[in-house]
């Protein structure tokens, strides 16, 4: 019952250095390529940037079933870039549902640590924000959307796995 | 969250008990109960003089969920970092 309403908190170790880190982050194009969207320009700090969801061009079941999520844009906000250490971003989470308005809405802090530890570099992601969110959203988001993200969170990710190859 | 947690164990208290052998002062715990309950997570009553709150707790559940969802999101995402950067 102790865990934090208003955050999410993820540490992860990954076996490559630093800079590949960084810049599998702070690059657009390449943060693009392994979250699974296309950015519309680069990262600068100050500057907002969409986003589209892109459907895989190489396995056409699979683009069938992206089709109706195929060039849904979202918004992000650049924080703070502080090179080779911390990138953050303001957005509404993963809000790509074409009814719903998130102009007037909250954003959330998503950041992005990194520090060079011996076996690699460990990355903690912070996305914070939350209790802003208005209750009836945040309810309304899981009751509509339950089968919605996870059918959305599979695509991107046979997508990306696709692209990888 | 140290407020969720005891309103959870203790069930509903004023601020008076929830402030009892605590390092947070008066008006912190005050200032986020305030903020729990914006969030709809908390809600208080008069009872005679003083203000009980209680925990919402079908709300945090709903809440919980959300940030589930949220957070597996990440978990996917993540694992493709890593397969981005490990692999190459």
């Amino acid at each position: 019952m102790a865990t934090p309403t208003d955050r999410i908190e993820k540490q992860i170790l990954l076996r490559a250095p630093q800079d590949r880190v960084w810049h599998a982050i702070s690059d657009a194009k390449q943060f693009g390529s392994w979250f699974g969207v296309e950015f519309e320009s680069g990262f600068v700090a100050g500057a907002s940037i969409i986003g589209r969801i892109v459907p895989t061009k190489v396995d056409p079941e699979v683009a069938k079933m992206q089709e109706p999520y195929a060039g849904a844009a979202f918004q992000i906000h650049i924080d703070r870039i502080d090179p080779m250490q911390l990138f953050s971003f303001r957005w509404h989470p993963f809000a790509v549902d074409p009814a719903i308005d998130y102009s007037t809405e909250p954003m959330t802090l998503v950041t992005f640590e990194l520090a060079a530890v011996p076996t690699g570099t460990m990355l903690t992601i912070t996305e914070s924000g939350f209790d802003q969110i208005p209750l009836a959203r945040r309810a309304k988001a899981f009751a509509a959307n339950d089968g919605g993200w996870q059918a959305q969170t599979q695509l991107i990710e046979k997508y990306v796995m696709l692209t990888a190859q | 969250m140290i407020i969720v947690a005891r309103l959870c164990e203790d069930g509903p208290l004023s601020i008076v008990r929830l402030t009892e052998g605590s390092a947070i002062s008066r008006q912190a715990i005050t200032k986020h109960l305030n903020t729990l309950s914006k969030a709809g997570l908390v809600r208080s009553e008069q009872t005679g003089r003083e203000r009980i709150w209680r925990l919402q707790t079908q709300r945090l559940a709903e809440v919980r969920r959300y940030l589930t969802q949220i957070s597996e999101q990440w978990d996917d995402a993540l694992d493709r970092l890593r397969t981005f950067v490990e692999h190459d």
